[in-house]
């Protein structure tokens, strides 16, 4: 049993500790807003946040984690960036398919976290990781920087 | 030298100048030929195993004790890492055809399952002693130096015969090997007799009375068994290993073999103990970097198989070769900084642009990894070469490791990478996380694709 | 002008879907249901059910049923808006829901199929559910009309409800919902496109605030209770069979349950994804790879330019092709475009429960009546057994108009007790496709006075049609009807032409619909060539386009527009270029400059694309310039690193990293220009797709002097190591 603090809850899981976080997030939790793309860290798609910090989590052993707080797309919206980029997505109607977007906003909520007010490079750095089939760029850096502002 | 006086002022120049030329030549030759031995700068006195009365270095260590002969050769056959050669990619184990490109065609690995037409099913244990000690095959032919029979020599015949005795139990696989592609004169086996005659010392493994069990055990494992200087020591104009610059780093098949000498700036002379055992068990120590490339498969195939204590002996042994200084920076062991903005970066927007999609999500801009000690940076030999030889193999061939925590992978970005982005992001990567940032260029990425491909 | 054949999915809708189709917009729902659809029949509904598509309960609660997928493109919201424009449907009072598998009610009247493809849901639903509708408006105000005895002429709807000015009495939909009943007039009165309140319209989608918050359940992310995951490994060699397969140490793993050996699959089952994924790594699988282990793509190149030099059936000619390119200088081309895969971001995906007799499914597909009809078959029940639970689709771009993973998914499932996920590894879901085939084309042309007087167009490629809707394929007598499209119909105005199609199979490897379809082939090889046939006039591209848009003012204007906004003719840079590229494709008419620099190494940077669009009426204006901006970053992505290659009868790439696509840093800056438009709506969701990528070419051609004649990019190509 490990256990794991997920959107300011604790949950026991009966986990092997190479198991990647995505998978128990997905399988045993039932939080599936977390998505899997590729398993190689090259999508983004999987996309949380450990301590405030992107990462992917299809290639993070759930034993690396320890008592370090890990949120989702089902609870970045109580955080103010998450807040800000969740609206700005909507504001500006980033979203096609909707599949890449969890990953998006969870790498969007930490730029704006550490980064208020981050311009392109900033974007690119952070945002970079994070690929759109359905090609939502422009919006996504539209709506980032939409966020930025209010 | 009446006839000498005889003879024209230009004739006797001539004559002198053949003199010379035949005396430097000479002198040149014996350099060559009258190198150290790999063990030779322990110093001390070395016997005969046989007159040898400390324990045993040779053989399975006391784990296997009493374990049948088949297991013992399995151990050794890891310890030596028949497979990694002997294996083609994505071939089954042992079955060889894997090709070693060299400057002057191509060379294949032999197929060492017993089957009998096309394997070593039909050799004897005296063929399978010369082919090991003598470097010949069980028809008389020469075989290549890429075999490494100059350190195997020094394997005693009971191990030998122990991984014979393990390569016949497995399941016999019919597997033609493609004929070797040579230009001449290296396509004359026979050249390989007077190699051998001056390279080969074709002598068993004679133990040091001055030093300790311990090190007697490491230096059979790393060098009548592992075979480390294979990689690590440089060569000489005859291709064979040049000791007085033992293990102080070489390039092989267009990957870099480091400098593992204890100098404290450019080999590993500040790594405990501690860490080279588990870089070598794990293919990782902690703020030393991960083996990837040709070490990788070495820890997969090979050391990460053997016992605590042979471990410990090979990292003994490795600490004790004297220092050779060569030209690589100190280690950098200080993240860089959290931000894409802050730290070291030469003016390179592609590197950082590739680096950013492909590559930050495991190494993180500070390169201390976030999801996977294995893909930390920081301190890695890799990454603080200037060449960065080894950080545009990885980029291009990627990495995959079974290890005890674990699968450890990285995804081969060689097939759409193109050679200028393959340099860019290795430029980049070694002047973001390195001592000093490399200069690679697309056409060394492209001769790097050539040497490593197999 | 004589048309040999004159194909066009107008006509073929015309012969074949008509007859099913008026059933769904005339006949209620409950009486709709028919033995072999019963899924979504509910018995007689409470409330008002005039059609297959809408339903309002007494509180007034309005429910769309929607005949076509959502998988990003928008329609969900947009079709919603055309029924409830015409409806005059209080907007916040409706709700969505996915239609079932039903092809006689549900049938894309284009496609003659439940599918949702080819960018013509608008198109093809526009008319029809604008009358179904009004139709029931219509019976609405009759309802109310009669309960105040009041002319229904005298009576008008807004938000809703049914009022009354004269009397200023209102009666809400849902107060009428009993009432209101009989048979829809045929042929109701639409509203005049100046009446529209919802349609053209920015408005918000109704499927997106469920898609930033993780509450969206794809078809990957249906969870049920006891079921367990299932990842599989299908034969590398396409038809490859199983030899042996050892699975001890499979077994040994924690969490894996059981292991599935098929003769052409093998999967693990397991109480988690990670578990059946360990399992699979563990598997110790010979495979027999089977009369495909030989093929790759360079044979595949051959046999394609062997068969392209025959002769094609004529899928159009005008004038005297043959008289015109003898007379006056032969310009010819040969353009190559790659396999290329889907790589949808929600990989392949199927969660199947099999009970005694009956079958229930959940998946995102494009075609829920094949994929009933396909589980039905596969595992040998009734087809009023299976039900299909359709999902919202994380991508779908033709990946999902084939039933593959159902059948694979029930096949597994069927040796597995209680409900099964099956999901598709990344690697397993790119090297499994049905790729976007090989195309071959070959241009001849001539010119005369500046303009194109001979043209010759043959289009060698895989029929995708004749494999998905033989019906369709058999219409035109062989031509596919895709494949020629945007090519049959070239928008110039060229006197003597023809346009032949070779059908050419390539060996082993199974082709699909692939966003952009057909036109990503024929706009890429016509607009590429038109440009090498303006520099060789010795005119400027877009003013060479331009004089031949005669009869196609539409185009023109979008032509116009796209040069002024993208500023073309101004002067840059060195290694900098802009091109431009013009299509009628989907019914839209679409004009795009691309802006690009290319280095000494032949590294392409995008600057911008701008394109300036016709797609006639905008139902929802923002998601037509959603549609353009991520159509042009997919094209572009298949212009600068798309292609699956085979080697040894097996697929080279297997994840992003050697299967690459666009990310934000290199996607360039997109305008995107509508045009006002009283046009009937034509189709959005490829057009991006088909204009990007002749457009780059054409700047880099511009910016080098190197005219490519093959995708993807070679940058080897453009740094000049490599002849074009
Ligand atoms: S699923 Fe983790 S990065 Fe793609
Ligand atoms: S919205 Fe579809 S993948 Fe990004």
């Amino acid at each position: 049993m490990i256990a794991l603090r997920i959107n300011g809850e604790v949950h026991q899981v009966d986990a092997p500790g190479d198991m990647p976080l995505l998978w128990v997030l997905r399988d045993i939790v039932g939080l599936t807003g977390t998505k899997f793309g590729c398993g190689i860290a090259q999508c983004g798609a999987c996309t949380v946040q450990i301590d405030g910090k992107a990462v992917r989590s299809c290639v993070l052993p759930v034993s690396m984690i320890g008592n370090k707080s890990v949120t989702t797309i089902e609870g970045i919206g109580a955080t103010p960036a998450g807040a800000k980029a969740q609206k700005a997505w909507l504001d500006l109607e980033v979203v096609q398919c909707g599949y890449c977007q969890s990953g998006q906003i969870m790498s969007a909520a930490a730029l704006l976290a550490t980064t208020p007010h981050p311009d392109d490079d900033d974007i690119d750095a952070a945002m970079a990781g994070n690929i759109c089939r359905c090609g939502t760029y422009v919006r996504i850096r539209a709506a980032i920087k939409r966020a930025a502002q209010g | 030298m009446t006839w000498f006086n005889a003879l024209s002022t230009r004739l006797r120049a001539l004559v002198i100048g053949a003199a010379v030329v035949a005396v430097v030549g000479a002198v040149m030759f014996w350099w060559l030929v009258l190198g150290p031995g790999p063990t030779d700068f322990a110093g001390g006195e070395t016997v005969a195993l046989a007159d040898y009365h400390g324990v045993d270095p040779t053989g399975v260590p006391p784990e296997l004790a009493h374990a049948n002969l088949v297991q013992r050769g399995e151990y050794l056959a890891r310890a030596a890492d028949c497979r990694a050669c002997h294996t083609a990619r994505g071939g089954t184990a042992y079955a060889g055809g894997l090709g070693f490109v060299l400057p002057f065609g191509t060379l294949y690995s032999a197929n060492i399952t017993p089957d009998k037409d096309t394997g070593i099913g039909a050799w004897t244990d005296a063929s399978f002693l010369n082919a090991v000690h003598r470097g010949l095959d069980d028809k008389g032919h020469w075989l290549y130096p890429a075999m490494p029979y100059a350190s195997y020599t020094r394997m005693t015949d009971a191990d030998a015969l122990a991984i014979k005795a393990y390569l016949f139990s497995l399941k016999p696989v019919h597997a033609h090997i493609p004929p070797n592609s040579l230009v001449f004169p290296f396509n004359q086996r026979w050249l390989m007799s007077v190699w051998a005659l001056f390279f080969n010392p074709d002598r068993r493994f004679e133990p040091n009375t001055a030093r300790s069990a311990q090190w007697n055990r490491g230096a059979y494992l790393a060098e009548a068994m592992a075979h480390c200087g294979e990689c690590h020591t440089p060569r000489n104009l005859a291709f064979a290993l040049d000791n007085r610059a033992k293990f102080s780093g070489e390039t092989q098949a267009g990957w870099r073999a480091y400098n593992i000498t204890s100098d404290k700036v450019s080999g590993i002379g500040t790594w405990s103990a501690a860490q080279i055992a588990h870089y070598l068990a794990l293919g990782h120590a902690d703020g030393r970097g991960s083996a990837g490339g040709p070490m990788g498969e070495a820890v997969d195939n090979s050391f990460k198989y053997l016992s605590a204590g042979d471990i410990d002996a090979l990292a003994a042994y490795l600490q004790s070769v004297p220092a050779v200084r060569s030209h690589l920076p100190a280690p950098k062991d200080v993240p860089a900084p959290a931000s894409h903005r802050e730290g070291v970066v030469a003016d390179n927007p592609r590197g950082k642009a590739l680096f950013a999609g492909a590559c930050a999500s495991c190494h993180d801009w500070t390169g201390v990894s976030p999801v996977m000690r294995y893909a930390t940076l920081t301190g890695a030999r890799a990454v603080n070469d200037p060449a960065a030889t080894n950080v545009a193999q990885i980029v291009i061939r990627g990495l995959k490791m079974e290890t005890p925590g674990g699968k450890v992978f990285m995804p081969a970005f060689g097939s759409t990478f193109s050679d200028e982005e393959v340099a860019a992001v290795a430029n980049y990567v070694t002047a973001r996380f390195g001592a000093e940032p490399s200069h690679l260029t697309p056409r060394k990425v492209a001769e790097l694709r050539q040497q490593s491909a197999q | 002008m004589s048309a040999v054949l004159e194909p066009s999915r107008r006509t073929f809708l015309k012969s074949a879907a008509a007859g099913s189709f008026v059933l769904a917009f005339h006949m209620p729902l409950a009486q709709a249901a028919t033995p072999n659809a019963p899924q979504g029949a509910p018995t007689a509904p409470a409330g008002f059910v005039p059609n297959a598509f809408i339903r309002i309960d007494p509180t007034g609660e309005t429910t769309l049923v929607m005949p076509q997928t959502e998988m990003g493109q928008g329609v969900y919201t947009s079709i919603a808006m055309i029924l409830a424009e015409e409806l005059d449907a209080d907007w916040s009072k409706v709700t969505l829901e996915a239609a079932p598998p039903n092809e006689k009610l549900y049938a894309n009247p284009v496609l003659t199929v439940q599918a949702t493809g080819n960018s013509n849901s608008i198109r093809a639903f526009w008319t029809p559910l604008r009358k179904a509708a009004a139709g029931a408006r219509a019976l609405l105000v009759a309802a109310a009309a009669k309960q105040w005895a009041v002319d229904p002429a005298s009576c008008t709807t807004a938000n809703g409800a049914v009022l009354h000015k004269p009397t200023n009495r209102s009666l809400a939909y849902g107060a009428l919902a009993g009432a209101a009943n009989g048979t829809p007039p045929a042929d109701p009165p639409l509203k005049d496109p100046k009446d529209f309140r919802l349609i053209g319209k920015p408005l918000k989608r109704l499927d997106t605030p469920a898609k930033v918050n993780g509450a969206e359940i794809y078809g990957i992310d249906v969870l049920l209770p006891g079921m367990k995951f299932a990842t599989l490994a299908a034969s590398p060699t396409f038809g490859g069979k199983i030899g042996h397969v050892d699975d001890r140490a499979a077994k040994a793993i924690p969490g894996v349950r059981q292991v599935v050996v098929l003769d052409d699959l093998v999967a693990v089952v397991g109480d988690h994804m990670w578990a059946a994924k360990q399992g699979l790594d563990a598997l110790d699988i010979t495979w027999n790879p089977g009369a495909n282990a030989h093929v790759d793509t360079a044979q595949i190149w051959r046999d394609i330019k062997v068969a392209s030099d025959q002769p094609g059936l004529v899928a159009k000619t005008a004038g005297d092709a043959d008289k015109a390119l003898a007379a006056g200088d032969r310009v010819e081309a040969r353009f190559e475009l790659p396999f290329l895969a889907h790589a949808t971001m929600e990989p392949m995906n199927c969660t199947v429960h099999l009970t005694p007799g009956a079958c229930e499914l959940w998946l995102g597909t494009q075609i829920a009546a094949r994929v009933q009809s396909t589980a039905a078959a596969t595992a040998n029940v009734p087809v009023d057994k299976v039900i299909v639970h359709n999902q919202l689709i994380g991508g779908g771009f033709g990946r999902r108009l084939e039933p593959d993973m159902v059948v694979k998914a029930v096949r597994i499932a069927q040796h597995v007790d209680g409900p099964l996920k099956v999901v598709w590894t990344r690697e397993e879901d790119i090297q499994h496709d049905l790729y976007r085939p090989v195309y071959y084309d070959r241009l001849a042309a001539t010119l005369k006075d500046g303009r194109i007087d001979g043209w010759h167009h043959r289009i060698t490629g895989s029929s995708i049609v004749a494999r998905w809707l033989p019906p369709a394929f058999a219409a035109y007598k062989g031509v596919d009807f895709d494949a020629i499209d945007s090519a049959a119909d070239i928008p110039y105005d060229i006197p003597n032409r023809r346009i032949e199609f070779v059908r050419a199979e390539p060996a082993a490897v199974p082709t699909g619909f692939w966003r952009g379809v057909g036109p990503n082939n024929n706009v890429f090889a016509i607009e590429s060539f038109v440009d090498e046939l303006a520099r060789k006039a010795g005119k400027d591209p877009v003013a060479f386009r331009r004089a031949m848009l005669t009869g196609t003012p539409r185009l023109i204007a979008a032509l116009d527009l796209a040069a002024e906004k993208g500023g073309w003719g101004r002067a840059l840079p060195p290694r900098q270029g802009l091109g431009v590229s013009c299509q009628i494709a989907f019914a839209s008419f679409i004009a795009t400059i691309a802006h690009v620099e290319v280095d000494a190494e032949g590294q392409v940077r995008l600057h911008r694309l701008t394109t300036a669009v016709d797609t006639g009426i905008a139902v929802n204006p923002d998601t037509v310039v959603a549609q353009l901006q991520g159509g042009m970053i997919f094209g572009a992505t298949a212009a600068l690193y798309g292609e699956i290659t085979i080697a040894k009868g097996r697929v080279e790439q297997s994840n992003f990293h050697d299967y690459r696509l666009l990310r934000i840093n290199e996607a360039p800056a997109i305008d995107v220009h509508l045009i006002k438009s009283g046009e009937p709506p034509g189709g959005i969701g490829e057009t991006g797709v088909t204009t990007a990528p002749p457009a780059i070419r054409n700047a880099i051609l511009a910016a080098t002097g190197i005219a490519l004649r093959r995708l993807p990019i070679d940058r080897e190509v453009l740094a000049g190591r490599k002849p074009a």
